[in-house]
């Protein structure tokens, strides 16, 4: 049976042996259509991040079975042998800080994704001045991570995360150290994103203005999810369009 | 794709440029360290182009003149001169000493050349100023290096000397600058005794009954002459006719002279196998030892370098570069550091060379072997970094 987008059965993490053992993630069952951009919320060490981590083939679960993009990935053990080629060709990750390659100017941290799957240079610096200029840090393209603000790394990061157009994106808090203008321009981007190239993303957020946004949310406390409907509210018209190509 | 291992040194070029200018200067006294033994080796080839020899005659069994003493008759070199296959056969002395250049000294070779004319064997073969030594006494050519000019006056032992010709690289196989002295002088200068030495000695003779004999004071008179006349030479030059091998003209030479004849080729065997070849193996430990440092600096540097990245090679990892990449980012940033390194070590070297009390000879084939070296070892030393990053986990970059 074939599965594009995300699909997680029975998955469990568990952190260490014995008696320190930690059960961050207990028979997690979720689903993500493509083109669906989905919640993920719960309070702070409920197991959000390792949940996106499991997905994006960051740390390795205990068990359990996750489809992405019609492949088994893992069943009780890894499917794929080349774990980073996976990272790279099917998953864009939004991690919780923005980890940006500090000797690389701001265009050339998101170009070094399109760069090292073979796309030549000016192209892939392209693709990265678009995405860039739909979230407002063109006028920054050539800055070093060192001389961006927090929220203009973090801008950056997201830009790295979407410029491949995996089928997956997974974004761990990514609006969290923007203004409200600015967290829309994301969830505006990331929804845009799943419409035009049938991605499934999975949005982790405690950020109340874009919590209403999700037309699906899960819930998650101490490794146990529960799905729920959202309110799907609409958002504000774009600051900048994503450019088409 | 955009080289990592150039943005990552543009954006710590500082770093970059300090580490390599420190390893530079290691790599700069290697260089010099085999500059330093190549000298030697050249000294000695001057040395023996400069004595315009094809045979060296000495006493019997002795490695004279150079790397051992020697001394045979000053009358001899009629006889080999005799010989077949000889062209010309001339007395030659040399001695090293302090020369005394108004209140100090300098050590030079004094090397006492026989009355002939200018190209005979053991004559300067060429001057940068001044004339030869016209005068069979205290006249004297002396090598730029000893600092002395032309119309300074030098002593030697007890008699004065006027410096009226210069020369440039004319030194003994040990780098001390040559002075060229008459024969007779320097012959004197070499066996000359003291006064004092000389009074004991008449005395002990005129003591002597079986010389002091009452029917023949002229018997007296003549074994004090020969005792206090200097009658030996250290060596005898020989230059061959064309048409004869060395070995020809050289074995009835030892044969029926009972000496020992060294030809071109055994007496570079002697100067650089026997002479300068502690000094060689000693300078070999160096460089071994400077080598083997140097690496353990470059696996050092490259690896604390590697280490301050970790973060951003788990960050590679995690958005999917593939081990290859991060190795050649680490094995490029290692080699242009050794490159660096090179050029400043090479410049260093050229600058610091001449400053040498001795000749330091730097010949491109060792430093196209240090450059290959620097690579090699940049290459050896970048491993230990690279398997350190490619075990780097992923996950631990974003904690
Ligand atoms: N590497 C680890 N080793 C041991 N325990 C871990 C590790 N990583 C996470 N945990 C534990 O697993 C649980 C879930 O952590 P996780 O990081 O997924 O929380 P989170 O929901 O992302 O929280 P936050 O909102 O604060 O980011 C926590 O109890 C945490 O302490
Ligand atoms: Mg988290």
């Amino acid at each position: 049976m074939g599965t594009r987008g995300i699909r997680i059965e029975k998955l469990s993490k568990r952190f260490g042996e014995g008696d320190t053992a930690v059960l961050a993630l207990k028979n997690v069952n979720m689903q993500v259509a493509p083109g669906e951009v989905v919640g993920l919320i719960g309070p702070s060490g409920s197991g959000k991040s390792t949940l996106l981590k499991c997905l994006g083939a960051v740390i390795d679960p205990t068990s359990g079975r996750m489809t992405l993009d019609d492949t088994v990935i893992y069943d009780d053990g890894w499917k794929v042998r080349d774990l980073r080629a996976l990272r790279r060709d099917k998953i864009g990750f939004v991690f919780q800080a923005p980890y940006l390659i500090p000797f690389l100017d701001a265009t050339d941290n998101v170009a070094l994704l399109p760069m090292l799957a073979g796309v030549p240079n000016e192209d892939a610096r392209r693709r990265a001045l678009e995405l860039l200029t739909a979230l407002d840090v063109q006028h920054r393209a050539r800055a070093m991570p060192s001389q961006l603000s927090g929220g203009e790394q973090q801008r950056v990061a997201i830009a790295r995360g979407l410029v491949n157009r995996p089928p997956v994106i997974l974004a761990d808090e990514p609006t969290a150290p923007l203004d409200s203008e600015r967290a829309m321009a994301v969830v505006r981007i990331l929804n845009d994103m799943a419409r035009r190239f049938e991605t499934a993303i999975i949005v982790v957020t405690h950020d109340e203005k874009i919590i209403p946004t999700f037309r699906r949310i899960y819930h998650i406390r101490d490794g146990v999810t529960h799905e729920e409907a959202g309110e799907g509210r609409d958002f504000e018209r774009p600051l900048h369009a994503v450019a088409a190509s | 794709m955009i080289s990592l291992a150039g943005r990552d040194i543009l954006h710590a070029w500082g770093k970059f440029i300090f580490t390599g200018v420190g390893l530079g200067l290691l790599i700069g006294v290697t260089l010099t360290m085999a500059g330093v033994y190549r000298g030697m080796v050249d000294d000695g080839k001057v040395l023996l182009d400069n004595s315009g020899a094809d045979l060296w005659v000495v006493q019997k069994d002795t490695l004279g003149p150079y790397a051992e003493s020697s001394s045979v008759p000053d009358d001899l070199w009629r006889s080999v001169r005799a010989m077949p296959g000889v062209s010309q056969a001339v007395n030659i002395t040399y001695l090293t000493m302090q020369v005394r250049r108004g209140t100090e000294d300098v050590r030079a070779m004094v090397v006492g050349i026989t009355a002939g004319e200018p190209g005979a064997p053991g004559w300067p073969p060429h001057l940068v100023g001044g004339r030869q030594i016209t005068r069979g006494h205290y006249e004297a050519v002396a090598d730029l290096a000893t600092g002395f000019r032309i119309g300074d006056v030098l002593s030697i032992r007890r008699n004065r000397y006027t410096v009226v010709g210069l020369t440039r690289r004319m030194v003994s196989s040990s780098g001390d600058p040559m002075i060229f002295v008459p024969l007779k002088d320097a012959q004197e200068a070499q066996f000359l005794k003291d006064n004092d030495a000389i009074l004991m000695q008449r005395r002990r003779t005129t003591a002597n009954p079986a010389f002091n004999r009452p029917g023949a004071p002229d018997l007296l008179d003549a074994v004090i002459a020969s005792q206090t006349g200097n009658s030996y030479v250290n060596a005898i030059l020989v230059r061959i006719r064309p048409g004869f091998t060395s070995q020809e003209v050289a074995e009835p030479i030892r044969r029926w002279k009972r000496l020992t004849v060294y030809d071109r080729a055994q007496m570079e065997g002697i100067l650089i196998g026997k002479l300068i070849a502690t000094s060689a193996r000693q300078i070999g430990m160096f460089l071994v030892i400077l080598a083997v440092v140097s690496a353990a600096i470059v696996a050092f540097i490259i690896y604390t370098l590697t280490m301050d990245k970790i973060r951003e090679i788990a960050v590679l990892k995690l958005i999917g570069t593939r081990n290859r990449t991060i190795a050649a980012m680490i094995l490029q940033q290692s080699i242009v550091l050794g490159v660096i390194g090179f050029v400043v070590g090479k410049i260093a070297a050229t600058f610091a060379a001449p400053m040498f009390p001795k000749y330091v000879l730097l010949v491109p084939i060792d430093s196209i072997r240090g450059f290959l070296a620097v690579l090699g070892i940049c290459t050896l030393a970048s491993v230990v970094a690279i398997r350190m990053a490619l075990k780097v986990d992923p996950a631990e970059a974003i904690g």
